[in-house]
């Protein structure tokens, strides 16, 4: 059976969506933002999360790793993630959780397994599933089974996305989908291209051709300071979502850096330090600005 | 708040608790003097004689008057129940948390005559003299603890009847009894007509008790320079005078007779388990009602009345135990418990407007005592969850919430009539009761962890090397966790027979030598059965057994499961090995259990299954054994700070847990256990059947961040009632954040006031011992990422 790679799935999230629900997060997205805070959900491909600090030295990953990738030094494992396939064998057999696999591979059934657990909340609270990333959207065909599959047992659904997909993706899933949260970076395209790797036209028109034939879409953007909240940054954000022909909702989600002890553990450079999160002051003004254009706007999600 | 009410807070908040001896001293000269009388009336004689001679106290600017001792925070001692010797005295003052000041007077009191009195003469050297040599054992070993050594039987709450009667009236139904009692054929008649002449002595003590502060009242109005004082003095000497002789008329007199009766319940003997007033919204209402619809009383003053009385439950710390030493500080709350919501009596809604009132009181006093709660039904309104759940959102522990459906479904499968039923509620830390009509004793804590650890040791116990309990077969011999299992459940029968045959026994001396008919006469049907409540008298006679550490060995035989037997990661050998270290030089595998194990609490069915076949093993070993009051024994999960005790006598354990180191408590999971969140935690609890038990206690922690704003409100109630669909019994929140407690740690003096949810009861965190404090800290925070 077809399996989607899943990186987590976090129960009683708050802040995807009404209600309590749960968040699918799929692995593997088309942009590369600096300032993601889920870089295990960026790669499609499987990779090793590494917390040596958990270290106790046993020895265990040493003996099964396949391309020697481990070695120990003076008491503590070492790891050489260039020589790592992640197979995933030392993960198996590491006691103290130094070594996880960032995603695993799930059946549509695993997926719902997971999901319906939580169906009393659900119904108590107009909550339902959130699936997110990564880019869920990546893995539609997957995706496009579960939607299905919530439809039938009356499962509320939102598809968080950033929209770099092609359009006759969005067309399929559309349809499936109750409530979809927008991701919008930066409005030049330029910038767009500097800070997440790929332009932001395809983004733009798909979220045009989406308010107008999806029911409910709401925008999200992430504000980072310095970098997507200049004045004209929001003018141009609020001229165009106030534009959009059904879309009137706008979540502006403060910056934060709790992602960045995720990237030492990939292995990876986190692009942005040294920037903080921007205070509640600096929100709300961001959400008077952003009113003007006659958007509803709310603070987090 | 008001002024008065604020410098009544204040003074109760800052009087530091002490000994007082003069219980001690006065049930001393009785004694003495005492003639020859049967039992019940000796006792009755007893209290008239306690009631007639302690001192009256009338504070300044107070509004319901009565303190137990002779001034607020005096804490009396029960030396006919357990005498304290002068090294648990030196110890009470001295110790720096939870101490009581002990003067000179009194310890010389307790050296000169109450000692030489007592010594070898308690209930409790009773007891000890009557347990057998293998109940001591497996007391010694904390196998369970009795409650009954340190106390007596009382544990019950009272319904609505105080509210309807006066004690005139009692003493008519009493003397009715009397006079048809049956002296040729009824074999019973003689010691029904002693039990029903104390209640008789005691219900006359009681109003003569009520105008002695009558008196008292009138005195200081004569001398009182304040008019206004002056006129409050004199009306409350006119409520005195009326209640609880007879029925109340109104709100004030309502309150005031219940304060009556409740000392009456605490002097008469400890019941350091939680008298309470049950329903009082309920119980108010057509008091409140009738007062603002004859314009002669407003909110603001019924506000003022129950403040008043709230100040009062806080003036009486628990009394101390005997036995003590300077780690165990235990704790002042006497464990009265408010009840809120719930249904009426015919099934309906029981919300009503002294419901909210209640409510503002529990948010605005702020007090450790009375601990409060809520009953909430599916037809109770979601504005009354959201008005508690604003409270709860302050961080201070209260009120706790239970579900009124399934403490409705409880009762019922024990057998109550429906009405019983649903007049019931919880009291003390979870417990399930019908209020005014049932005995419902907790016997003490049951340590399950400590039975599976004799089991890996073939009934020895490795702290001590002696052979404890019953050769199960050894553990490396086992094929498969089945085998484990049912060893599991030859031990836990063997240790409950002798925690119940010692209960039984306990049970009959209170009934032979320490009756208590005040208390009787309270709660049906103890006049029309002419019988004592501690002898069966109620209409019911429930006896728990609380089982500890579900979480803890539900970790234990997960890990057992999964790496000895199904997955073959370790040997029983390795497994014992480790252990028997304390993990020193086997890091890997306490790693490995930690984190490689399904953990309870997480909603994963591979832990859970486990969870629940411990539960049915235990329910079944308990649930219908006979006790000797025509009741049953049955089951409740709740370990009020046992689990930190337990811990302590157990070695390394298989869910990573280091030799004496806490065990989980209530049926929370392991302390840092549950990391799939909060919707997991109740997903997991109520997969076991709660309507089985008498009680469960759940503990979830919050940083207050998560509950900010309508929408964290929202949620919190949400969870509530979703957990309730699912049959849960009771639900807690901790609202505070780790960096709180740390900084409280840190430096005490100035978090004095902070309260937390410990299990089932709010304490002051700076009051906790160390070990406690940590653990409520590790207790994990569902923090949203």
């Amino acid at each position: 059976m077809h399996k989607g790679r899943i990186f987590n799935i976090m129960k009683y999230s708050i802040h995807d969506g009404p209600g309590i629900r749960t968040t699918v997060f799929f692995k593997g997205c088309p942009l590369q933002c600096q300032w993601c805070h889920n870089p295990e959900g960026q790669r499609f491909d499987q990779e090793l999360i590494y917390r040596p600090d958990k270290c106790i030295g046993c020895g265990q990953c040493l003996s099964i790793c396949p391309s020697k990738a481990v070695e120990i030094i003076q008491g503590q494992a070492h790891y050489f993630r260039d020589k790592c396939l992640a197979c995933g064998e030392c993960c198996k057999v590491c006691p103290t959780g130094v070594r996880e696999l960032a995603a695993k591979g799930m059946s549509v059934k695993d997926v719902l397994t997971e999901i319906e657990k939580d169906l009393i909340f659900y119904d108590e609270s107009g909550g339902g599933v959130t699936f997110s990333g990564g880019e869920a959207l990546m893995q539609a065909d997957f995706l496009m089974e579960i939607l299905k599959e919530c439809r039938k047992k009356e499962i509320q659904t939102a598809v968080e996305t950033a929209g770099f997909v092609k359009i006759e993706t969005l067309r399929k899933i559309s349809p499936y989908v109750d409530l979809f949260l927008y991701d919008l970076k930066l409005m030049d395209s330029s910038k767009h291209q500097n800070f997440t790797g790929v332009p932001n036209e395809l983004i733009l028109d798909n979220l045009r051709w989406l308010s107008e034939n999806h029911p409910k879409v709401i925008v999200r953007v992430a504000i980072i300071p310095g970098i997507n909240d200049g004045e004209d940054d929001l003018e141009k954000l609020g001229e165009f979502v106030s534009g959009l022909k059904r879309v009137k909702e706008i979540h502006c989600l403060p910056y934060h850096k709790a992602g960045l002890d995720k990237y030492q553990r990939l292995g990876r450079e986190y692009g942005l330090s040294g920037l903080n999160s921007p205070n509640d002051e600096r929100m709300s003004e961001i959400a008077q600005k952003l009113e003007q254009f006659g958007i509803e706007v709310k603070i987090g999600g | 708040m008001n002024q008065r009410v604020t410098k009544l807070r204040q003074q109760s908040l800052e009087t530091e608790a002490f000994i007082s001896a003069e219980r001690a001293e006065l049930i001393t000269e009785y004694y003495r003097s005492a003639g020859n009388k049967s039992v019940p009336v000796q006792r009755a004689l007893a209290f008239k004689y306690l009631l007639e001679h302690k001192e009256i106290c009338i504070n300044e600017d107070e509004l319901i008057v009565g303190e137990r001792g002779p001034a607020p925070k005096a804490t009396y001692t029960y030396p006919e129940l357990c005498c304290h010797s002068l090294d648990d005295l030196d110890i009470l003052n001295s110790r720096p948390k939870i101490s009581f000041k002990v003067s000179p007077e009194v310890r010389k009191a307790y050296e000169e005559r109450i000692i030489p009195y007592w010594q070898n003469n308690s209930m409790r050297d009773l007891i000890f003299e009557e347990m057998s040599e293998d109940w001591k054992a497996s007391y010694d070993a904390g196998i369970f603890t009795e409650f009954m050594e340190q106390r007596a039987p009382g544990h019950t709450v009272l319904d609505d009847k105080i509210y309807h009667l006066g004690f005139r009236d009692f003493i008519a139904k009493i003397d009715e009894h009397l006079s048809r009692l049956d002296f040729l054929n009824d074999t019973e008649a003689y010691n029904k007509q002693e039990e029903l002449k104390a209640m008789g002595i005691c219900a006359q003590a009681i109003i003569s008790f009520a105008e002695r502060h009558a008196k008292k009242a009138l005195e200081l109005a004569c001398s009182e320079a304040n008019p206004l004082r002056k006129k409050e003095l004199e009306r409350i000497a006119e409520v005195c005078s009326h209640v609880p002789a007879n029925a109340p008329r109104d709100f004030w007199e309502a309150l005031q007779a219940y304060w009556f009766v409740h000392l009456g319940v605490i002097t008469e003997l400890n019941t350091w388990d939680a008298f309470s007033p049950g329903r009082l919204d309920q119980h108010l209402f057509p008091f409140y009602q009738r007062g603002i619809d004859e314009g002669t009383l407003n909110e603001e003053q019924a506000r003022e009345l129950l403040q008043c009385f709230w100040v009062k439950f806080n003036n009486q710390p628990a009394p101390p135990k005997v036995g003590v030493t300077a780690a165990e500080s235990g704790t002042y709350t006497d464990f009265a418990n408010i009840n809120s919501g719930g249904l009426k009596a015919d099934g309906s809604n029981g919300v009503n407007d002294v419901t909210y009132l209640v409510l503002d009181v529990i948010d605005e006093m702020r007090l450790l005592q009375p601990s409060s709660n809520i009953q909430l039904s599916k037809k109770n309104p979601d504005r009354f969850l959201k008005r508690a759940a604003r409270i709860i959102r302050k961080g201070w522990g209260q009120p706790s919430l239970f579900n009124a459906d399934t403490v409705v479904e409880e009762l019922l499968r024990q057998g109550k009539l429906i009405e019983d039923a649903r007049q019931g509620g919880t009291s003390g830390c979870v417990e399930t009761g019908a209020f005014g009509k049932e005995s419902y004793i907790l016997t003490g804590y049951f340590n399950l962890p400590k039975i599976f650890e004799l089991v890996l040791h073939n009934g020895l116990d490795p702290r001590t090397g002696q052979q404890l309990g019953i050769e199960t077969g050894d553990p490396r011999s086992f094929k498969g966790f089945e085998e484990l299992f049912a060893a599991f459940k030859k031990q836990l029968h063997y240790f409950m027979d002798i925690k119940v045959k010692g209960s039984n026994i306990i049970e009959r001396l209170y009934a032979t030598y320490m009756p208590s008919p005040f208390l009787s006469l309270l709660i049906d049907d103890c006049i029309a059965k002419g019988k004592d409540y501690n002898d069966g008298g109620a209409r019911y006679n429930t006896n728990y057994v609380q089982g500890v550490g579900l979480g803890s060995l539900t970790d234990i035989l997960s890990g057992i499961k999964y790496h000895v037997f199904d997955h073959k990661n370790l040997t029983m050998d390795q497994l014992l090995d480790a252990l028997n270290a304390n993990f020193l030089g086997h890091e890997a595998v306490r790693q490995l259990l930690v984190n490689k194990t399904p953990h309870f609490g997480n909603d994963q069915d591979y832990a859970d299954d486990v969870m629940v076949d411990i539960f049915n093993a235990y329910y079944s070993e308990v649930n219908g054994r006979p006790n000797t009051k025509g009741g049953f024994y049955r089951i409740n999960m709740l370990p009020t700070t046992c689990h930190v005790y337990f811990g302590s006598v157990i070695g390394a354990s298989a869910e990573g847990r280091r030799s004496g180191e806490p065990l989980s408590e209530g049926i929370s999971p392991v302390q840092g256990m549950d990391l799939m969140g909060p919707t997991a935690v109740i997903k997991s609890a109520a997969k076991l059947d709660h309507a089985r038990t008498g009680g469960t206690l759940l503990n979830l922690k919050f940083t207050p961040q998560v509950l900010e704003g309508e929408e964290g409100l929202n949620k919190l109630a949400q969870l509530v009632r979703s957990y309730f669909k699912l049959g849960g019994h009771h639900i807690q929140f901790n609202v505070v954040s780790a960096k709180t407690l740390r900084a409280a740690q840190a430096e005490p003096e100035k978090y004095r006031d902070l309260i937390v949810r410990v299990a089932g009861y709010s304490d002051y965190f700076c009051d906790l011992s160390e070990a406690l404090q940590e653990e409520i800290i590790t207790r994990t925070e569902h923090t949203e990422f």
